[in-house]
């Protein structure tokens, strides 16, 4: 993809989403967490970004965060967020349950979380359709038939009245995706979607979303810990560590040359089929950062193997890596040897 | 391996384990009294472990592999079928069954759920010995010892409860706890596919010093093939409680010879922009072990599936060195229309 010049700290004018310094917070423990420490995106409508991270690394609190799902009175939420003209840290009661569906829907690991175990599917797609446009049950239910063809359940009219638990899991998957999609909304969040399907399941659902995002024209944001799975869906990749973006880049830059040193051990930690055999695998020292207590610099610092004193000093900027790709390390300030 | 294990009986080539006629079926919910019909978890496999090799288990939900470890550790008992440890059998006089545990241990998924949380990571691992009638002091002194193998200092994490240590800490406290008995055969049933990815590589790398170090055998499940392939000698591919392909771990995943093995590596993403996937290499789920279907098991999904496919069950048949396949495709004059030409009798 030809993608222009997209240093995440440019704004962009024409982005559906807009995300600038946006930190999370999570209260009640002895000391609070930070759980994202000051994240800029930007998305365009039509776009396809990979968030990509291990456990902690603050990629589901992010996306969460723009669905304002985490819990108000343990979270402290700051930063700018702006979706389709929405800010969405400002939004009262009524304009966040038709911003939630109607503007931004989210997809799950687990189908069981966004489906109801006692309600028939099809009922509850369409009670959503019927709420957010205020049309008919026959309307609703005449929507939640054309979504369930769009998302190719077979026998589609049969299974609008099965419960979840008749499904099987790719089926289910699909279901809460035609949910997901129920009140056409322009932006599509999934956190780990397949992470629990079987291989040749997954495939079927990875395609399935890259269809929809190309043919309904959706911005998605795809949080998931496995490289294959987010070069497969998306065409931008941001790397996170530690609540920070590290490295946002075209896939093929950020997967073939990536800039920053986790994103190197990341990758170079990976077993591929060429991985010769016997041979000990290059693992990355360490463990990641306590976001209680995190490093005053780069989060990567403490495991970095290139680290100098100048990196505690302060996180570093998102230098450009290349024409579309950006990395916070020093090592990019400095002319290559 | 080390030569000198004193329980070693018919020596290097003499298969560790040997499973024949593996059946576990598990009694089905609901319907009239309570009983459906049955799922047939396990059903009819067949597979033997050589001495210091690792196999590795791959297949999808449902195909059996969790069961099978199951029964290979006695947690479930078969239905039917026999194992056969170093020459003998499970349940004769010469092997019973808390002989066989000592010697086969086994490491889960969820490293949390596999420890007490109410033990100190110390404890748990001391635990079995004690239980198998080491001195506590003896136990705890080896306790130290294979923490200090795994990575974990004693002093540090010794008296750490199991929430109080990371993922993948955990995971090198179960592996801990498994070789506290000096097991010979470690079962790892997706053990390290909780732990992320950089973790997973540490994980890995401890797994195969151990193996050299305690000349232990593994038995591998993942369902992550690129792992698989790296750890193991030998693969077993399985669908719907069958075994569909097994041999050596290079052509089973390099050039595999039953079409579900194909369609599960072709599954697999790429991380090269460049070649992703298009088209998926096989639709709908992986059917219901509570009824499969008739003939091969695999003819629902697979594209060049024939009317043999459909009426006969093909037998697991040897298709290179030591490589085995149950595919009417690989088996000669089998019907199949793409089955290679019955061979000339000499």
């Amino acid at each position: 993809m030809n993608a222009p010049l997209r240093n995440p700290e440019a704004a962009a004018d024409d982005a559906l989403i807009e995300v600038r310094g946006l930190t999370v917070d999570f209260l009640g423990g002895r000391k609070a967490v930070r759980a994202v420490g000051g994240v800029d995106l930007s998305i365009r409508a039509g776009e396809a970004l990979a968030l990509l991270g291990e456990s902690g690394s603050g990629k589901s609190v992010t996306l969460r965060a723009l669905m304002r799902l985490l819990p108000e009175s343990r979270t402290r939420i700051a930063g700018h967020l702006r979706v389709d003209g929405h800010d969405v840290l400002a939004l009262k009661r009524k304009a966040l349950s038709a911003y939630r569906g109607g503007t931004v829907a989210m997809i799950f690991q687990d189908p069981g979380l966004a489906l109801d175990p006692v309600y028939r599917i099809g009922d509850q797609i369409a009670e959503a359709v019927m709420r957010h446009e205020g049309v008919s049950r026959a309307a609703g239910r005449a929507r939640a038939l054309e979504l369930f063809e769009r998302v190719h359940i077979p026998s589609p009219a049969r299974r609008l009245d099965a419960y979840p638990h008749e499904l099987s899991g790719g089926m289910r998957q699909r279901a809460m995706i035609a949910l997901a999609l129920a009140c056409r909304p322009k932006v599509l969040l999934a956190d780990e979607p397949t992470t629990a399907l079987d291989a040749t399941v997954q495939i079927q659902i990875l395609l399935l979303l890259r269809e929809l995002q190309r043919d309904l024209g959706l911005a998605v944001i795809f949080v998931t810990h496995d490289v294959g799975v987010a070069v497969q869906v998306a065409d931008r990749v941001a790397v996170m560590y530690g609540g920070h973006l590290v490295e946002v880049g075209a896939s093929g830059d950020v997967i073939g040359a990536p800039a920053h040193p986790y994103t190197q051990g990341l990758l170079a930690s990976r077993i591929t089929p060429d991985s010769p055999k016997g041979v000990r695998l290059p693992t990355i020292p360490g463990s990641p950062p306590d976001l209680a207590d995190p490093p005053p610099g780069c989060p990567f610092e403490p495991r970095c193997a290139f680290a100098v004193p100048a990196c505690r000093e302060g996180l570093p900027a998102s230098l450009a890596a290349g024409p579309s790709h950006a990395a916070r390390c020093i090592r990019l300030g400095v002319p290559a040897a | 391996m080390t030569d000198l294990d004193p329980r070693d009986r018919g020596g290097p080539a003499q298969p560790l384990l040997t499973v024949d006629g593996l059946v576990k079926h598990f009694p089905g919910k609901g319907g009239f009294l309570g009983k459906g019909p049955a799922v047939r978890a396990v059903d009819g496999v067949d597979f033997s472990v050589m001495k210091g090799e690792t196999l590795g288990v791959v297949g999808e939900s449902g195909c059996g592999k969790s069961t099978t470890a199951r029964l290979l550790m006695q947690i479930a008992r078969q239905d039917r079928g026999d194992i056969v440890f170093d020459g003998e059998l499970l349940g004769s006089r010469a092997l019973d069954l808390k002989a066989y545990r000592r010697q086969v241990q086994m490491v889960f998924q969820d490293s949390y759920a596999s420890l007490n949380p109410r033990l100190t990571v110390e404890e748990s691992v001391a635990f079995g010995p004690k239980a198998h009638g080491l001195s506590a002091a003896a136990a705890l002194s080896r306790a130290h010892d294979l923490l200090r193998r795994v990575g974990l200092e004693p002093r540090r994490f010794g008296g750490r409860y199991p929430h109080e240590v990371s993922g993948g800490q955990r995971q090198r406290v179960n592996i801990a706890r498994a070789l506290a008995l000096e097991p010979r055969l470690l079962i790892l049933d997706e053990a390290v596919s909780a732990l992320d990815k950089s973790v997973e590589a540490q994980v890995l790398n401890l797994l195969t010093d151990l193996k050299q170090e305690f000349g232990l055998t593994y038995i591998f499940i993942s369902h992550d093939l690129n792992v698989v392939r790296f750890m193991s000698d030998r693969v077993m591919v399985m669908y719907l409680g069958r075994i569909a392909e097994i041999g050596p771990a290079d052509a089973i995943l390099g050039a595999p010879r039953h079409p579900y093995t194909a369609a599960l590596l072709a599954s697999q993403p790429s991380t090269d922009p460049e070649a992703r996937l298009e088209e998926a290499p096989l639709t709908g789920d992986p059917p219901n072990p509570i009824n499969p279907p008739p003939g091969c098991r695999f003819h629902t999904r697979c594209r060049f599936a024939a009317e043999v496919c459909r009426t006969r069950e093909p037998g697991l048949d040897p298709v290179a060195a030591a490589h085995f396949a149950a595919c009417h495709m690989a088996s000669p004059g089998s019907g199949h229309p793409d089955a290679p030409p019955v061979p000339m009798a000499a």
